[in-house]
């Protein structure tokens, strides 16, 4: 405790005979420049994630599950991580038995420490619901949950994220307010713009640096 | 497994160092290159000057506000995520910030972790001071990974192994990792995923830093491209977050501005793949992420700077890099001649406050004062002007009372003595009429070896007849000025 009294001591005594300085935060600063009408709004977010090498395609709410199907198909992959818990995952998991779908379906549903290694090394992809994203700077929301943990979207070399067309927001600003997050936090809350990426070697952009290899985005249309 | 990491020691002086590397055509190629197409991101990310010099202000005013009520808001942070279950630490040196780092481990018995990019950590030292307990502590940031491997420090802050190119890095590989030499980045980068992919799952610990602690919601913001802070924070069952006490901002919002300052400053991205939000360990309910999360708040010198109302501004950082890139000397004589954690602009203006001016005694003046760093600073910290305040204190004799760390270090009571000399001859004209008379008529006196000067340069002679004295002659009417040397 000590330390922690001398630190605010000493942060104190230079504060001596001072306010603290007003709340003059401009939000138009954070927001004028980062709004698009609605036909834009996707055009930018696809700009942006395209720009890392994000795939998007836009998809309705009911034929969403054949387009993951098709991208794993491409892709020559075994399995994928799905949560059934979820409306998405039972839709998906319906349309696998409906359409006798090969992939191995896996689910999410114990702790990581019984199986860590299995989900570190044998999982090829997964596919996980967003809160939405920021048009702005091509970022998705991630809300991990216990449905959906926090290594799902990590781990597995693909990861696919629904999208609800209608909850991309125009800036990270206005997602913010609108969610009310101030008023409280989930254990983690991600903002995840492309796949996996570095340039620590001679600024040559590499992708699956040490998270997923490839993102891809399904945009749900209301149907 | 646990083997001792060699540091290079670093026993050479700032000048000696600068003089090596400027001689290394390799290392400023390497530098050259980066830093001018670090500067091109940065330009190409602030299309529009009214908008980038709106949010520079904005950024300025929050981190200004933050400092103005930071102990308040240090208590309010660590409130809310005692609230949310996350322990908090707060070391005043790196000593006790690393025994409190040991402790947490040893009390989980542990014997591996895994790093984040952190240069608190770098400030710390830990990964040595782990090692000396048996401890292994890996970089797991790609750029990290490879300094440590070659037993090098960072020369960058944000690209810490710039300094290298890949064939250097190939060889590197092939010789500590055992695998064939390729000078295919995505090969290399491929080969670290595997490598530390494994370590990931081992790790009793994970370590990383802060890029903004928020103090409304007791959350740890955390930006990055590799996806390897995300795997530090999240796979092993401990976190432990180690930050400056200067990165607490108030309020959530305030992260807006700051983190697309912060992103398009350093790398001209208009965001980091990652942003990773943290306010509490796994959950009952939850199936992954820590069981234990703790912050380590570090002052290590901070406290020193916030005490003056100028030099406080230092704390205004958020660790972009921009002044780096921006630096003409940096980009000369690279990261490693500084010899410290933080090189460049903010290096110059933050070491001094952790290590006292008498170790870093070059800094301050290593500078040409451009403006650069000042200019393209995101929360327009005025750095040339905190160089002069700390040549200034730099010179200070001790009864002056230096207000910085070691200040004084440079004070000569023979320098004094001579600019004393000069100020009473340019302030009293007779006695400089005097001095121009003896200089022109006993020039040949001069030394010949007046220090650092006549290194490089032949030693100054006074003219025979001072400017006064040509100047007089001239306007009496008495010809042309005659013989200036």
């Amino acid at each position: 405790m000590s330390a922690r009294n001398n630190i605010l001591q000493k942060l104190r005594s230079g504060l001596v005979g001072t306010t603290p300085r007003p709340d003059d935060f401009d939000e138009r600063l954070v927001t004028e420049p980062w709004q698009y009408n609605p036909d834009d709004r996707i055009r930018q977010l696809r700009t942006q994630m395209e720009a890392v090498h994000t795939e998007l395609y836009q998809v309705t709410s009911q034929n969403w599950p054949e387009k993951v199907a098709e991208v794993l198909a491409a892709r020559n992959l075994g399995n994928l991580l799905h949560a059934p818990g979820t409306e998405h995952g039972s839709q998906l998991a319906e349309y696998w038995q409906s359409s006798g779908q090969s992939v191995e379906l896996l689910t999410y549903d114990r702790p990581i420490e019984e199986w860590k290694d299995e989900l570190f090394w044998n999982v090829d992809a997964s596919v996980t619901g967003t809160l939405g994203a920021i048009a702005a700077t091509g970022s998705l929301v991630v809300w991990p949950d216990r449905m959906e943990p926090r290594l799902m979207s990590l781990l597995p070399p693909l990861h696919i994220a629904l999208l609800k067309a209608s909850e991309i927001e125009d800036n990270l600003y206005t997602f913010m307010k609108r969610n009310n997050w101030s008023a409280g936090m989930p254990t983690n809350l991600l903002l995840v713009s492309g796949p996996s990426k570095t340039a620590d070697i001679e600024q040559v952009l590499a992708f699956g640096a040490h998270g997923p290899k490839e993102l891809v985005v399904l945009i749900l249309e209301d149907a | 497994m646990n083997q001792r990491i060699p540091v290079t020691e670093l026993t050479s002086t700032f000048r000696e160092r600068a003089t090596g590397a400027l001689a290394d055509q390799q290392l400023r190629t390497n530098f050259r290159t980066a830093m001018d197409s670090l500067m091109q991101k940065r330009a190409d990310a602030f299309p529009d000057e009214d908008e980038r010099e709106g949010l520079r202000e904005l950024g300025n005013r929050i981190k200004a506000r933050a400092l103005s009520q930071l102990p308040d808001l240090l208590e309010q942070l660590e409130a809310n995520l005692t609230a949310n279950g996350v322990k908090v630490h707060w070391a005043e040196t790196t000593e006790e910030a690393n025994q409190i780092v040991h402790s947490i481990i040893e009390a989980r018995q542990g014997t591996q972790v895994v790093k984040g990019k952190s240069m608190v950590s770098e400030e710390m030292e830990m990964n040595e001071y782990l090692a000396d307990r048996g401890i292994e502590c890996l970089e797991s940031d790609m750029g990290e990974y490879i300094v440590q491997l070659d037993h090098e420090k960072p020369s960058h802050i944000i690209m810490p192994a710039i300094h290298k190119n890949r064939h250097q890095v190939a060889r590197l590989f092939h010789d500590k990792l055992g695998v064939d030499e390729t000078d295919d980045v995505d090969e290399l980068i491929q080969i670290g995923r595997r490598t530390l992919r494994r370590k990931f799952l081992e790790a009793d610990v994970g370590v990383s830093g802060v890029n903004f602690a928020i103090a409304e919601t007791g959350t740890l913001l955390l930006v990055e491209n590799e996806g390897n802070g995300r795997m530090s924070t999240t796979a092993p069952p401990v976190h432990i977050a180690v930050t400056g006490i200067e990165k607490v901002v108030q309020n959530l919002r305030d992260v807006v501005p700051l983190l697309s300052l912060l992103t398009r400053s350093a790398l001209g991205q208009p965001i980091t793949t990652y942003v990773n939000m943290i306010s509490s360990p796994r959950k009952p309910d939850e199936l992954d992420g820590p069981e234990e999360v703790h912050l380590v708040l570090l002052d290590n010198g901070r406290s020193g700077a916030f005490a003056d109302a100028q030099l406080r501004q230092t704390l205004n950082c958020i660790r972009c890099g921009a002044c780096i890139n921006h630096c003409p000397v940096y980009v000369r004589v690279g990261g490693h001649t500084y010899g410290e954690v933080y090189p460049g602009p903010i290096g110059k203006i933050i070491t001094p406050h952790m290590v006292g001016l008498q170790k870093v005694p070059d800094h301050p003046s290593a500078s040409s004062l451009c403006g650069a760093c000042g200019e393209v600073c995101p929360v327009k910290i005025p750095i040339p002007e905190m160089l002069q305040r700390l040549r200034q204190e730099n010179v200070k004799s001790p009864a002056e009372g230096p207000k910085v760390k070691d200040g004084g270090a440079k004070y000569s009571a023979k320098e004094r003595l001579i600019w004393r000399v000069w100020k009473t001859l340019n302030t009293s004209p007779a006695l400089y009429r005097l001095f121009l008379w003896g200089a022109t008529r006993f020039r040949k006196l001069t030394p010949s070896n007046v220090g650092p000067w006549t290194e490089n340069h032949t030693a100054p002679v006074p003219a025979r007849r001072s400017l006064h004295d040509l100047a007089r002659n001239h306007l009496s009417g008495n010809g042309s000025a005659k013989g200036g040397q």
